[in-house]
């Protein structure tokens, strides 16, 4: 389990990472390596070169301005966990975080390298696709623009092409005092998760929901918003039937066997978490009120 | 001599080096010239080898050599590695040569040694190696290997039947006829594996002056692993020394030999270089021994009272490709089902069958948490029925601590009879279960149902042959120099036993543990030894080195004696003196060793043997029996499916405990060993049995969120059958821990009608037996 | 260009410059080539945590770390930990004290995330605790007696420092 021989290369600046992926055939680009380098150890990948994005600091750092939160690709899951900044604005994120690998790998594992993994269940997929993400591919032709819905193509593959790489991320934040839940079910603590919900809400002063945003990870290749749940729940007011028809929307999303986990189980783990996660998050908000 | 390190909560000797990373593993010897193995394996589960190319591999720069089945000595090639422990219920032996020669039949077995100058380098070169494989038909089941028809595991074999162990105790027929109840269980039990944290490893060091090899290896025991080497190598005593340095953990499958060991003594003797093997944790999961899977069918006769009249079924175990252990697991599996509890009548269709798997070979337990998951399901069942308390069903089922020693009828896999030594079953559940306030758990359960909570409480009861034979060695010496070293086979692993050990030397020479040296699992050290594995040290080794050292502590009063003129029983020992009680007369230890050698020329005749030293293979009579009762509360969310342990209490009794600390520290390891087999661990092999969860991602061990604290409670009821009232420690907070948790499981689920009888149960299959149920609140 | 390059980098307070292969990883250019065998390898794919060193004071899985990605950095192992007259640490003291480690093999790893914790929350819960050893595995233990050691160490870390 010890890494194939390639060429390593560790550019300081974006213009040379995208010069050298342009230019080099079977170039993987490295970011944090909590995916890539087990991978190598294993030998299921083989790349000839080895681009390490760690040297670039023009790719991290975290901007939130006039309601949108610009990260750079190379930010580390660390950074997000412990950014005040983040915290006010993505009040949903830490939580959302808590459940990513461990503290080490969120030590080194960046918001760019979950995503253009892309493991089906990352929880920082999820937080992109809830807050309706912009991602930015750079290439040595400028920068493109990719809508988070645009960004999963297939199981594990991301919207990237040739020559081009992630390099940004922006999140719209919701109004202060939302309400929100990420309710996950993984098999231990920090294991992938077999299905996640992120859940945020806005109430009005009586207590109807204005605006509600849901989130599905674990069963399709990609996070999938609950739409029609979205679009029923909002002018009403919180209520059993309410959550319970989230639910069963949840449940009916396409999901596949594994080895491990049926298709069947992680639509269930769907519904009972979109109702948890709603219910979590219309209390919060309640809460968060009652306390102001 | 009194008692004073004995009993005591020593802090332990290995710790320090452990703590400051000075510990020494196998990884962590490197010596002059050393070379880089790697081992190539099957991807296959089963198929013929028509040709291996070797070519491209030997191309790359770095590459030595690599070795084949045709590159082996002749002694290698015309034997497969040993079955050390052969039984007539083996119906075909089947073990492996030390590369395969034109088969393979497991994904994982070994072929061909890549040996280079890194171990990069050598895993480049694998990659290189072209195997001409002609695939076969595999199996991956053991129930389906024995229906007719079957694809066989090996392709000569004349079916997939490696074993047929039929037990029969008592007249369990009529037994059957007469019962006034009757019921059928069939549970199914998951394969599992060691998983220690220190993968696998080996160095092999050819002296080419003598024509001898030392070889360092993570182990077990390394005398074992001797006798195998010697008859592969076809050598003499002298030219093989195996040392085990510390050792990362074993469970069991490190106390086994395996093909590849042989393959790299004889390349290094070949290559005339040091060459180190290391097992990554790949090769961890394809190659290191497991344990399971059972299928148990099994029915229970009980009277209108439910007291049980007997037991009768059929276990099919599977063996995996290979029977490194022969059907030492199967057999303790099926001896270990009668537990605490009188059976009058007995009888076991043991089946093992040949798959293409991993083989399987004793973890942590050794089949006795399986056996004890059946006997325990069983008895629930009982109670179930009759809607008789479960404990109390077992309270009528006890065998008595009058009854003992006590027959169960049962022969174990030494020949002899099944006898339990000493014991108090119905004091230690009555102790478990006033300690977690049973009495009072319906009513806290019904008021969490009212909730919307689902509570439960589960408790089994094991009792669990430990101390096995044949014997251990320890030597004590007191060198001229005064210090003391005692010697032995045993070969820890984590379990303390350079503490242990000298805790008991150090009470006969009156000195502190600090100052006794204890020297473990080194060939050169002492000539005979078994190692550590099945609960064995503390009475074997335990006892041997409390026997060394009494004698060696005598014969410093001797010598003292003489040498001072007075009599032997006024001598007494203290911080290395032998002194003469009431007055300022003494010897040093090293004064005392120096006269104990003797000088050149000078006659030693007419007095005590030369030298401070003695040896001991204390050889017990059969097995001590330890035993407990473990109480586990539970909350399962029905939504989930996930299980939260909220209490785990253990009530342990494995006789005079040496050291507590250790004690509980083993008891609680293993009760998590447990946790992991009872709801997280999965060996995952598809249809065509190329294994499926081949890493820590796939196949999860408990994590410290996952773990409950474990609450230990003793009682002491010594063995009659060694010096010092010993029993073993190390698998009893494994072995009814599963049984304990399923129980407690399907006693949160009692509202649902649902029946527990696999393991691991994991919240999915907890979601599949809610059906409906499961959809909540959601509903 | 070549696949082998010089790296300058202080391990324990001590400088090293070493010509090293691009593709070894952290964790075995500090045991095979810096001969710092306390640090383990337990897994290679970042599951284990027995390879876990402190880079410039952060948990890091020595496994999926280049050893050239520690140019310049300050490591800290298992080696590093004592005080400087060679007697356990605060945190080493109270893994003796408790019966925190068996084998010992996964013990460098839970050291070294634990510093690093602690030094972050002086006073946890022991569910923080069990949380922050999440990423480690023990088999031995069964993790009581790591998290005892862990609240005994915090505690006299504590103490001292009032």
């Amino acid at each position: 389990m010890k890494p194939p021989p390639f060429v390593y290369h560790d550019p300081a600046t974006v213009p040379e990472a995208v010069d050298l992926l342009s230019r080099l055939d079977n170039a993987l680009p490295l970011a944090g390596g909590q995916s890539l380098m087990p991978m190598l150890n294993f030998r299921v990948v083989a790349p000839d070169h080895l681009v390490d994005l760690n040297r670039i600091d023009a790719l991290s750092g975290i901007a939130i301005a006039g309601g949108v939160g610009r990260f750079g690709a190379m930010t580390r899951q660390r950074d997000l966990e412990f950014s005040p900044d983040v915290a006010r604005a993505f009040p949903i994120m830490q939580e959302a975080l808590s459940h990513v690998g461990h503290r080490q790998t969120r030590n080194r594992g960046t918001f760019g390298g979950s995503l253009c993994h892309l493991d089906p269940s990352a929880e920082l997929l999820n937080m992109t696709a809830l807050h309706d993400g912009v991602l930015t591919a750079t290439s040595k032709s400028g920068e493109r623009k990719i809508a988070s819905t645009e960004w999963v193509q297939g199981i594990m593959t991301n919207a990237l092409r040739a020559g081009e790489m992630l390099t940004g991320i922006e999140l719209r934040a919701w109004m202060p005092g939302h309400g929100f839940a990420f309710e996950e079910f993984a098999r231990r603590h920090g294991d992938f998760a077999i299905a996640a919900v992120g859940c945020l809400v806005v109430l009005d002063a009586s207590g109807t929901i204005e605006k509600a945003a849901l989130c599905v990870s674990g069963l399709g290749p990609g996070p999938a918003r609950l739409a029609g749940a979205e679009k029923l729940m909002a002018g009403q007011r919180p209520s059993h039937e309410l959550f319970r028809a989230a639910a069963v929307e949840a449940e009916a999303l396409d999901a596949v066997d594994d080895a491990f986990v049926t298709a069947a189980y992680r639509k269930h783990l769907a519904r009972v978490l979109t109702y948890r996660a709603l219910e979590r998050a219309v209390a919060g908000r309640a809460d968060r009120r009652s306390a102001a | 001599m009194g008692a004073k390190w004995f009993g005591a909560s020593v802090q332990r000797k290995e710790d320090p080096a452990l703590l400051t990373g000075r510990g020494r593993f196998v990884d962590d010897i490197k010596l002059p010239g050393m070379l880089h193995v790697v081992v190539l394996r099957s991807p296959h589960p089963h198929a013929a080898i028509r040709g291996i190319d070797k070519t491209r591999a030997l191309a790359l720069p770095g590459v030595h050599a690599v070795v084949t089945f045709a590159d082996l000595p002749e002694s290698m090639r015309r034997q497969t590695v040993p079955l050390l422990v052969p039984n007539p219920a083996i119906k075909q032996v089947y073990m492996p040569y030390c590369l395969a020669r034109d088969e393979v039949c497991f994904a994982g077995e070994p072929i061909c040694l890549v040996v280079a100058e890194s171990r990069y380098v050598a895993e480049d070169a694998a990659a290189l190696v072209d195997i001409d494989f002609e695939p076969l038909p595999a199996i991956a089941d053991c129930a389906d290997a024995l229906a007719p028809g079957a694809p066989l595991a090996h392709r000569d074999a004349t079916s997939n039947l490696g074993a047929h162990i039929p037990l029969d105790v008592g007249n369990v027929d009529a037994a059957f006829a007469a019962a006034a109840h009757v019921f059928r269980e069939r549970i199914f039990q998951h394969r599992g594996g060691p998983f220690f944290m220190e993968c696998r490893g080996m160095i092999a060091a050819p002296d080419p002056a003598t024509e001898s090899l030392t070889i360092y290896v993570s182990s077990q025991g390394p005398h074992r692993h001797k006798r195998v080497l010697l008859d592969l190598l076809d050598w003499a005593d002298h030219q093989l020394r195996i040392v085990t340095p510390d050792v990362g953990g074993g469970f069991g499958p490190k106390g086994s030999f395996y093909a590849e060991y042989g393959a790299l003594a004889a390349a290094a003797m070949a290559l005339r270089r040091p060459l180190k093997w290391i097992e990554d944790r790949q090769e961890n999961f394809l190659s290191t021994q497991q344990e399971r899977d059972q299928y148990w069918d099994v029915e229970i006769a009980t009277d209108a009272d439910a007291r049980i009249l007997g037991i009768r079924g059929k276990l099919v175990h599977d063996s995996g490709a290979y029977m490194p252990w022969g059907v030492v697991l199967p057999w303790i599996a099926a001896t270990t089902v009668p537990g605490p509890y009188v059976i009058p009548s007995f009888k076991l269709d043991v089946l093992c069958a040949f798959t293409n798997k991993v083989p399987t070979s004793p973890v942590r337990g050794a089949g006795r948490p399986e056996a004890v998951v059946v006997m325990e399901r069983l008895v629930d069942r009982v109670a179930r029925e009759l809607k008789l308390d479960r404990a109390e069903v077992r309270r009528r089922n006890f065998i008595q601590p009058a009854q003992m020693p006590y027959k169960v009828g049962i022969i174990f896999r030494d020949g002899r009879p099944v006898t339990y030594d000493s014991g108090d079953y119905p004091v230690c559940q009555q102790s478990a279960l006033a300690a977690v306030d049973y009495e009072n758990f319906k009513a806290r359960q019904a008021l969490a149902r009212r909730q919307g909570r689902y509570i439960g409480i589960g408790f089994g009861n094991a009792v669990e042959a430990t101390g096995l034979g044949p014997y251990e060695s320890a030597t004590a010496r007191v060198a001229t120099s005064g210090r003391i070293t005692v010697y032995t086979g045993a070969t820890p692993q984590g379990q303390s036993h350079k503490t242990t050990l000298a805790q008991i030397a150090a009470d006969q020479f009156g000195c502190t543990p600090d100052d006794v040296t204890i020297v473990t699992g080194d060939t050169a050290a002492t000539g005979l030894g078994v190692g550590s594995f099945a609960a064995r040290t503390a009475v074997n080794a335990g006892s041997s080195v409390h026997l060394a050292s009494k004698e060696a502590a005598h014969k410093i009063r001797q010598f003292a004696a003489a040498m001072m003129e007075v009599a032997e029983g006024d001598i007494e020992l203290e911080n290395g003196f032998a002194k003469v009680a009431g007055s300022d007369l003494k010897r040093s230890f090293r004064e005392v060793a120096a006269k104990a050698v003797g000088m050149p020329g000078f006659s030693m005749a007419g007095g005590p043997l030369p030298g401070l030293e003695a040896t001991s293979h204390f050889t017990p009579d059969q097995s001590t029996y330890s035993n407990g009762t473990h109480v586990a509360e539970v909350e399962v969310d029905i939504e989930t499916g996930q299980v939260t342990i909220l209490r785990y209490l253990v009530m342990h009794d494995c006789g005079h405990v040496i050291n507590p600390m250790v004690v509980e520290g083993q008891v609680v390891g293993g009760v998590i060993h447990g946790v992991g087999n009872a709801f997280f661990e999965r060996m995952v092999y598809d249809g065509d049995a190329q294994p499926v969860s081949t890493h820590f991602g796939d196949y999860l061990l408990p994590l410290a969120t996952d773990s409950p604290n474990v609450e230990v409670l003793h009682m002491e009821t010594p063995s009659p059958l060694n010096p010092l009232g010993l029993k073993g420690a190390g698998e009893g907070g494994t072995i009814p821990a599963i049984a304990t948790l399923m129980a407690a499981v399907e006693n949160a689920l009692e509202p649902f009608g649902v029946h527990i009888a696999e393991a691991p149960i994991t919240p999915q299959r907890i979601v599949e037996l809610l059906g409906e149920a499961a959809k909540g609140r959601t509903k | 260009m070549s696949n082998r390059r010089k790296i300058k980098l202080t391990v324990n307070g001590q400088d090293y410059e070493r010509e090293t292969e691009t593709r070894t990883t952290l964790v075995d250019f500090l045991r095979h080539e810096l001969d710092l065998t306390g640090t383990h390898v337990g897994c290679e794919h970042g599951v284990c945590g027995a390879c876990t060193v402190l880079v410039d004071g952060i948990s890091a899985r020595g496994c999926l770390m280049l050893a050239v990605q520690a140019a310049g950095k300050k490591i800290t192992t298992v080696e590093g930990l004592a005080n400087p007259d060679g007697s356990l640490n605060t945190l080493q003291q109270a893994f003796m004290d408790n019966h925190g480690l068996q084998c010992g093999f996964c013990t460098p790893g839970m050291l070294t995330t634990l510093t690093e914790f602690l030094a972050h929350n002086p006073d946890p819960s022991e569910t923080e605790v069990r949380i922050a050893i999440s990423g480690n595995l023990c088999r031995c233990t069964g993790y009581q007696s790591i998290v005892a050691a862990a609240l005994q160490a915090a505690r006299v870390m504590r103490e001292g420092k009032s």
